[in-house]
């Protein structure tokens, strides 16, 4: 509720402060400031268990140690994604203050969907985050692929929102309780009304939307590439992974004890998901249009939890999301300094900037998925997931070769990196404070940390 | 002996040594002090392991050799690691040869040649871990970390073609543990569980395993595809002639002097006793593949004009025996695979150094380019025939006793293939005495006429090598003691 409810106002505050004070840095140090407070509060309520606002939600909103600490990573994660890069929201344009708002909503629309337990609820929260993500998308406002994407990003967004709207039409429909609460929808394990069944697949459509699943994620490369580095950084991380925490809350509370009659659907969509992404990102040039679709192909990892919906696979969600958002972040934080987006751009980063060059390598092998990095221990958790339900074992070994060819477009970077020379005169990157590596090596020891001892997070579940 | 009283044990001073000396190597700038540092490390290391070997014994001394800590306790896998005698072989090869090839190389100068040698201290430590771990996750985890350093060695001080060649190395070994990991977690789930998991990573746990013969049939496989990659076996094998020949000289060595072990070890691990049936049931196919192979790789050797080709290529047939001789199963010949996997490392490493010392001496390591390097450095020639002769496996050398066992295994199970693999000695005698004979006798020619006869330190490794091939060529007694028990543990899982 904290988070809810203080991330709201924050965002009013921070518009208002950029509508009567005229001083650049002051957002982002704003931002910051706040952002810490809410983490701080956040982490207070899922310590104690109780909030400083006592509502009555009328049981529309769950809070537990689940959903709060899925919580505490997102916002740890915006919080490191706004040290690294709060600097390059002033380079996007005039209205500084105003992206800063913006993303606080959009932060209490995660808060929304990762406690949700009313389809309502879904709905709203969604739309809570989409929309100022729409804005943020095309706030490059004089680069016509920005507004190009902005406008993709809106109508395919709203598309799928329409579809979501009449998959909870269905549902509410179908009930035999009439209600919009999750836990109501259905009753045991038997075969599904017709109603139910369309609301369902509706429903999977269209977060598979939000999530960039195969084969719904046409929209994301182009939407990635065209809007602002900083923009892509935070919607490719911390957002997706509240999506996706939406996603399988939703399927798991609304029709997990259905789960042997869907489990084929996600089946395909995982199948789907990890091809096109790592096939497409082979192919790709630049490397932040590669980290799209390497973020496509991250989420057919992620979806092995909506695959498996055991204890096992909920924990290696939290990590997961943890993982690949801490990994992206760091990534883009680079990427946004460097001058050239191709992969011949970084040629050479060892020599000029030894510490952005090792960095990036802890980010790429966790994305990789090699051991002593969290990337490695999120996609372990996973497959044991997978594994121990103990079928579909031909889509576990799918899923392996397919992080094999994973291995070949992030490596090419590393290649880049350290084994290719470029001129001295050259410059790769600018703008590079002390203050900026020291960030860039705390991610990755958190990074190395998680993958060392996952317990640190996962514990935080069973509070 | 308390376990409470050993502060800690020989198999964590083995792992944390190399890994603490080789962050201090990127630390140390200066080029002599961290060829110095690196010399020394190891040396201690090898020191460490001597002094293991003195403990060995593990039901006197088994809190000495063997650790536990609590790690992921909730999925059932906890850090642990412990030396039976083939850890103890093992990780001494590990520890006797890095020394050896920091003081042979030492004349070749990197540059950032401290990240060069903290990459090397740190694959020495992954390579430790993978010997002595207990846990199969623990195993997989320094599996995997093994190569990384590796990957970065070659692709960073390499030849030409290094960035493809390494890659198709890493790629490779990565598909083949990933195929690996799902075998692990697939066993996983047939264990029984501890007090806090309803399954368990650990070894005996996984022994332990019930799987039924089919499945043992699939994961078998998933299992052996990891470790054949890494051996090689054919038809797994063509990332190494590439990664061997392109990849910087002490890094060849690593890989194919412990490198490769790590396959065989792994094979007699965790396939043997894991899947018993399977391994009943496939063994003609793989000692088939296995003697493919040999044939094969000792075909082309005869055909090299490259020299670290040429090794490269003999390097597959000899392991290919191993893998052969591993699958009979025999006492005698599992014996033999041990005192081979020694020996081999010993072999090839004597190998290596004499073709880098030719490479840096006359500039081509062409076979068809050289010629008469006798006359201008008769005490390398020396070493070389010695080595050479134990390569092909002539009596009083190491290889002698460890392939003489692995046949007399190979015979007992199947005189066809034994036949057929004899057939390779011949041609490792051809094609090794045809390189001796091409490169070192002969007149010498323009590009010989230069060379000059080696160092005092290339002179005393090379010494401390040979010693070794005669040492274990007539007292190979130590190493069937050191492994003895591993090897009756073993056979008693699989009959």
């Amino acid at each position: 509720m904290n988070t809810i409810i203080l991330t709201a106002i924050w965002g009013v505050v921070l518009m208002l402060v950029g509508a009567f004070i005229k001083n650049k840095s002051l957002p982002r140090n704003l931002a910051i400031f706040g952002l810490l407070v809410i983490l701080i509060f956040n982490c207070i309520e899922m310590n104690r268990g109780d909030s400083f606002f006592n509502i009555d939600v009328r049981d529309m909103l769950h809070f537990n140690s689940f959903n709060l600490t899925f919580i505490s990573v997102a916002l740890g994660c915006t919080l490191l994604f706004l040290l690294l890069n709060g600097r390059d929201f002033e380079k996007i344009g005039e209205h500084v203050s105003e992206y800063f708002a913006l993303l606080f909503f959009i932060l209490s629309g995660i808060a929304i969907i990762s406690t949700f337990n009313s389809l309502l609820l879904l709905f709203i929260g969604i739309e809570i985050v989409s929309i100022p993500l729409y804005i943020l998308t095309g706030s490059d406002k004089r680069n016509l692929k920005s507004n190009e994407a902005s406008l993709k990003y809106f109508l395919m967004g709203a598309f799928s929102t329409g579809i979501m709207l009449l998959g909870i039409a269905f549902l509410y429909g179908g009930s035999q309780s009439g209600s919009f609460y999750i836990d109501n929808i259905i009753n045991g394990n038997e075969p599904m009304p017709a109603m139910i069944a369309t609301g369902l697949v509706l429903l999977m459509v269209s977060m598979s939307f939000k999530v960039s699943a195969a084969p719904f994620h046409f929209w994301t490369p182009d939407v990635y590439d065209g809007a602002p580095t900083v923009i892509t950084s935070f919607m490719a991380t911390v957002i997706k992974v509240a999506a996706f925490f939406a996603f399988v809350r939703l399927f798991e509370n609304a029709f997990g004890t259905m789960h042997s009659q869907w489990q084929n659907l996600v089946v395909i969509l995982i199948a789907a998901t990890l091809l096109f992404g790592n096939l497409t990102a082979v192919f790709q040039q630049s490397v932040k249009r590669m980290l799209a679709y390497s973020s496509i192909a991250q989420a057919g990892f992620m979806l092995f939890s909506l695959f498996a919906l055991n204890n096992l696979a909920k924990e290696g969600l939290v990590l997961y999301a943890a993982a690949y958002s801490l990994a992206s972040i760091g990534m883009f934080a680079i990427l946004v300094k460097m001058k050239d987006y191709t992969v011949d751009g970084f040629n050479g980063l060892a020599k000029q900037q030894p510490v952005l060059a090792v960095t990036a390598t802890v980010f790429l092998l966790s994305l990789t998925g090699i051991p002593l990095t969290a990337g490695f221990m999120s996609k372990f958790y996973m497959l044991n997931a997978a594994v121990l339900t103990g079928h579909q074992i031909w889509l576990v070994i799918f899923a392996v070769i397919c992080a094999a060819i994973s291995a070949y477009y992030y490596f090419r970077i590393i290649q880049s990196i350290f084994f290719k020379d470029v001129s001295d005169d050259v410059v790769l990157a600018e703008d590079i404070t002390p203050a900026f590596k020291i960030l860039l090596i705390i991610t990755s020891i958190l990074i190395i940390g998680l993958g060392l001892f996952p317990t640190m997070l996962t514990n935080w579940l069973y509070f | 002996m308390d376990p409470k009283n050993i502060w800690i044990t020989f198999p964590e001073l083995l792992i944390w040594f190399p890994l603490v000396a080789g962050l201090v190597a990127f630390m140390i700038r200066n080029q002599k002090q961290v060829k110095a540092w690196a010399i020394i490390s190891s040396l201690i290391t090898l020191a460490i392991s001597v002094t293991s070997l003195i403990y060995a014994d593990a039901s006197k001394y088994f809190y000495y050799n063997n650790v536990s800590y609590y790690w992921l306790q909730y999925i059932g896998s906890n850090f642990s690691i412990g030396l039976d005698g083939m850890g103890h072989l093992l990780t001494a090869l590990t520890a006797l040869l890095f020394p050896v090839i920091f003081i042979a190389t030492n004349k070749t100068n990197y540059k950032y040649s401290n990240v060069f040698y903290g990459l090397m201290l740190l694959t020495q430590s992954g390579m430790m871990g993978v010997f002595a771990a207990m846990d199969v996750l623990v195993f997989y985890i320094f599996w995997e970390l093994a190569v990384i350093p590796i990957y970065f060695l070659c692709s960073r001080w390499g030849e030409e073609r290094r960035i493809q060649a390494t890659f198709k190395f890493f790629v490779y070994t990565f598909a083949g543990s990933l195929l690996m990991l799902i075998g692990i977690l697939y066993v996983y789930m047939h264990t029984a569980g501890t007090d806090y998991a309803s399954h368990s990573f650990s070894m005996n746990a996984f022994y332990a395993a019930l799987l039924s013969a089919k499945e043992q049939d699939l994961v078998f496989w998933l299992f052996f595809i990891a470790f054949a990659i890494k051996m090689p076996v054919f038809p797994f094998h063509t990332w190494q002639p590439d990664t061997y020949e392109q990849a910087p000289a002490s890094a060849t060595m690593v890989l194919s002097g412990i490198m490769v072990k790590m396959g065989v070890f792994a094979v007699i691990r965790w396939i043997l006793p894991i899947f018993p049936e399977a391994v009943n049931k496939f063994d003609n196919i793989v000692i088939g593949l296995s003697v493919i192979g040999m044939v094969y790789a000792s075909l082309i050797a005869i055909k090299q004009d490259d020299l670290k080709r040429f090794v490269a290529y003999s390097s597959i047939a000899h392991i290919g025996l191993m893998c052969a001789a591993i699958f009979t199963k025999s006492e005698t010949s599992l014996q033999g695979v041990m005192v081979q996997m020694f020996n081999h490392g010993i072999n090839i490493i004597g190998m290596w150094i004499v073709v880098d010392l030719i490479e840096k001496n006359a500039g081509t390591r062409k076979i068809s380019e050289l010629g008469g390097v006798a006359h201008k450095a008769p005490v390398l020639t020396i070493f070389l025939v010695i080595i050479a002769l134990a390569n092909i496996a002539l009596p009083l050398t190491n290889a002698f006793v460890g392939e003489f066992m692995m046949f007399a295994g190979l015979f007992k199970f199947n005189m066809v293939f034994a036949a057929v693999a004899l057939v390779c000695i011949i041609l490792a005698a051809a094609y090794t005495l045809n390189m001796v004979q091409k490169v070192f006798y002969g007149e010498a020619n323009a590009i010989t006429e230069k060379m000059l006869d080696i160092s005092f330190n290339q002179k005393l490794v090379l010494a401390i090598l040979v010693v070794f091939i005669f040492l274990f060529g007539v007292y190979p007694q130590p190493v069937f003691e050191l492994t003895k028990e591993t090897i009756s543990a073993l056979l008693v899982r699989i009959k």
